[in-house]
């Protein structure tokens, strides 16, 4: 399995089959994860963009009944080998949540949370207000550092989730659509975070907005779901770079969607 | 008012009608759930009050601090081996249940929840919550009063800890549930192992309601008297773990029989001062409870 990987792809994910227990959720998806670039997944409800997302770091493995086969390429290593551990992957593939779930701690030690699990040993302090200054989050919560997570906006809980998960410095960032729960105002900030964020991470991002797909993301990937298989198997319909997709869809159902026929 | 009672556009009438059937059944009803309200705070009150009124003049220094009197010993004498016996052996069935009720709770919430172990043990708890505090005397008489050979504190401590162990096992398996699942995966996101995500963050967010559980066991088990009469007894002398033991439960049964006034005094007394502690255990349990919600 360990063919090597064109020079950009850094993930090379191939879901040909994902169940949970009895119920096939995705079929025949492959997606490839450019380095350096945003990919956006969108695509009606139950389509599998959020399984497919959440198989990544192995969030899923969390999931009872579970299954998935296919592989996933990171490096030189596919992450659904026997011999990977799922909490490795974890810590080299960060995600950020739809509902924003800081601990019930301090700011600081929020951020300070995934360094402290790595037993980082270098100055905590410059860490996490590195890791702030990149979540866009530090001049707003430099004076209250010791102040609950919990205490912040919506928006800014989003973005402090986002410090915490970069503040180890993951190759690669989840966000399974990290925007749902907040304003337009919140999001928006969201979205110009992503933009300086791919500077230094790969990010993959689950949107039910084509509006913020078409704004974030390099290339996208349209998910939809086939019914004809007596379930509600969702499939990747197709991929391409963003303008390609949106400008010249190649498939009809891909069509439809971005004008809106179905959803 | 009258001027214009006979014009068809007139507002309705919006004032109370007192005297209306309708309003006399309301006011009626109202004050049936009210009355059913204050009766509801009668018993425990009229208990306070006895028990103040009767045992009330007792206390004092020596209550705490000397031991029961002689049956032809006609005043003073205190009740304090009987404070610390119950103290200690309450402390025993503690450190016994809390770390065992903790794990098998963890396994329970999080590790198996759906395993045949977990369903088993999940089961056996809830019916062991109701078990008959005599039964659990008796166990704990066959296992640690025939085989040590003699009542003991020891054995007033396990034969506590059988009837506390459901009650903290499943306080804490529900406190490990109501932990957010987005918290789990916010650890398992940021690369926790398993066991890092329970002690880090699960732990840490339950840790109050699993206090207040083991509290609300701790003020059941001070007050059970069936249990400790099969395996610690009483004793008139000060604290001898691998002798008999006293309790403040016991003392209260034993002494309520006696002919004695001064015991009969001491009886009263105890049970002042049984029911405040576990009034304190109860405000303790609600006061840790309460910092929950911040």
């Amino acid at each position: 399995m360990n063919t090597l990987l064109q020079d950009d792809i850094i993930l090379d994910c191939r879901a040909d089959k994902i169940f949970y227990s009895d119920f096939l959720a995705v079929r025949d998806s492959h997606v490839p994860i450019r380095k350096n670039q945003i990919t956006g997944f969108i695509g009606p409800s139950g389509c599998g963009k959020s399984t497919v997302l959440r198989s990544i770091n192995r969030m899923n493995d969390l999931i009872r009944g579970f299954k998935f086969f296919g592989s996933i390429q990171f490096h030189t290593m596919d992450i659904y080998n026997k011999k990977v551990d799922p909490v490795a992957v974890r810590r080299n593939i960060g995600m950020v949540f739809q509902q924003p779930n800081p601990f019930a701690m301090s700011i600081y030690e929020n951020v300070a949370f995934g360094l402290r699990l790595n037993r980082f040993k270098g100055d905590m302090d410059n860490q996490v207000e590195k890791a702030l200054r990149g979540g866009a989050l530090w001049d707003e919560v430099k004076d209250k550092l010791k102040k609950s997570g919990l205490s912040l906006s919506g928006g800014q809980q989003q973005r402090l989730c986002i410090a915490r998960a970069i503040a180890t410095e993951p190759q690669v960032l989840l966000m399974d659509e990290p925007c749902s729960a907040l304003d337009p105002i919140a999001t928006r900030q969201i979205e110009e975070l992503m933009l300086k964020l791919k500077e230094r991470f790969t990010v993959c991002i689950v949107t039910h907005n084509m509006q913020q797909a078409q704004r974030v993301a390099d290339q996208t990937a349209f998910f939809s779901v086939d019914l004809s298989i007596g379930g509600r198997t969702g499939y990747l319909v197709e991929m391409a770079a963003t303008k390609e997709l949106f400008s010249n869809p190649q498939e009809q159902l891909t069509k439809e969607y971005l004008h809106g026929d179905f959803s | 008012m009258n001027e214009t009672k006979n014009d068809l556009l007139q507002l309705p009438n919006l004032e109370r009608q007192p005297f209306e059937p309708r309003a006399l059944k309301s006011i009626l009803l109202s004050t049936i759930t009210i009355i059913c309200a204050v009766l509801a705070c009668v018993p425990l009150f009229s208990v306070l009050v006895m028990l103040i009124y009767r045992g009330g003049s007792r206390i004092s220094l020596e209550l705490f601090t000397a031991l029961p009197p002689t049956a032809f010993q006609f005043d003073g004498g205190g009740i304090s081996n009987a404070i610390i016996g119950t103290l200690f052996m309450v402390g025993i069935a503690a450190l016994i249940t809390i770390p065992f009720g903790v794990l098998a709770a963890i396994y329970l919430a999080e590790l198996g929840p759906y395993s045949k172990v977990a369903t088993i043990a999940r089961f056996s708890a809830k019916t062991m919550s109701g078990l008959p505090s005599i039964i659990a005397g008796v166990f704990a008489y066959a296992i640690m009063v025939i085989t040590m050979g003699g009542y003991s504190a020891w054995a007033g401590g396990v034969a506590l800890a059988v009837l506390m162990l459901p009650t903290i096992l499943l306080t804490a398996e529900e406190t490990i549930k109501m932990v957010p699942k987005r918290m789990k995966e916010a650890a398992f996101g940021m690369g926790c192992t398993p066991s890092q995500s329970m002690t880090k963050v699960v732990l840490p967010m339950a840790l109050p309601g699993i206090i207040t559980g083991v509290v609300l066991a701790v003020a059941r088990a001070a007050g059970e008297t069936a249990p400790l009469l099969f395996t610690a007894i009483f004793s008139e002398y000060a604290l001898e773990p691998n002798d008999p033991t006293a309790s403040l439960a016991v003392l209260i049964y034993n002494y309520s029989n006696s002919t004695s006034e001064n015991q009969l005094e001491l009886a009263w007394a105890a049970s002042l001062v049984l029911v405040v502690l576990v009034f304190i255990l109860n405000m303790v349990s609600r006061w840790i409870g309460s910092r929950t919600r911040k």
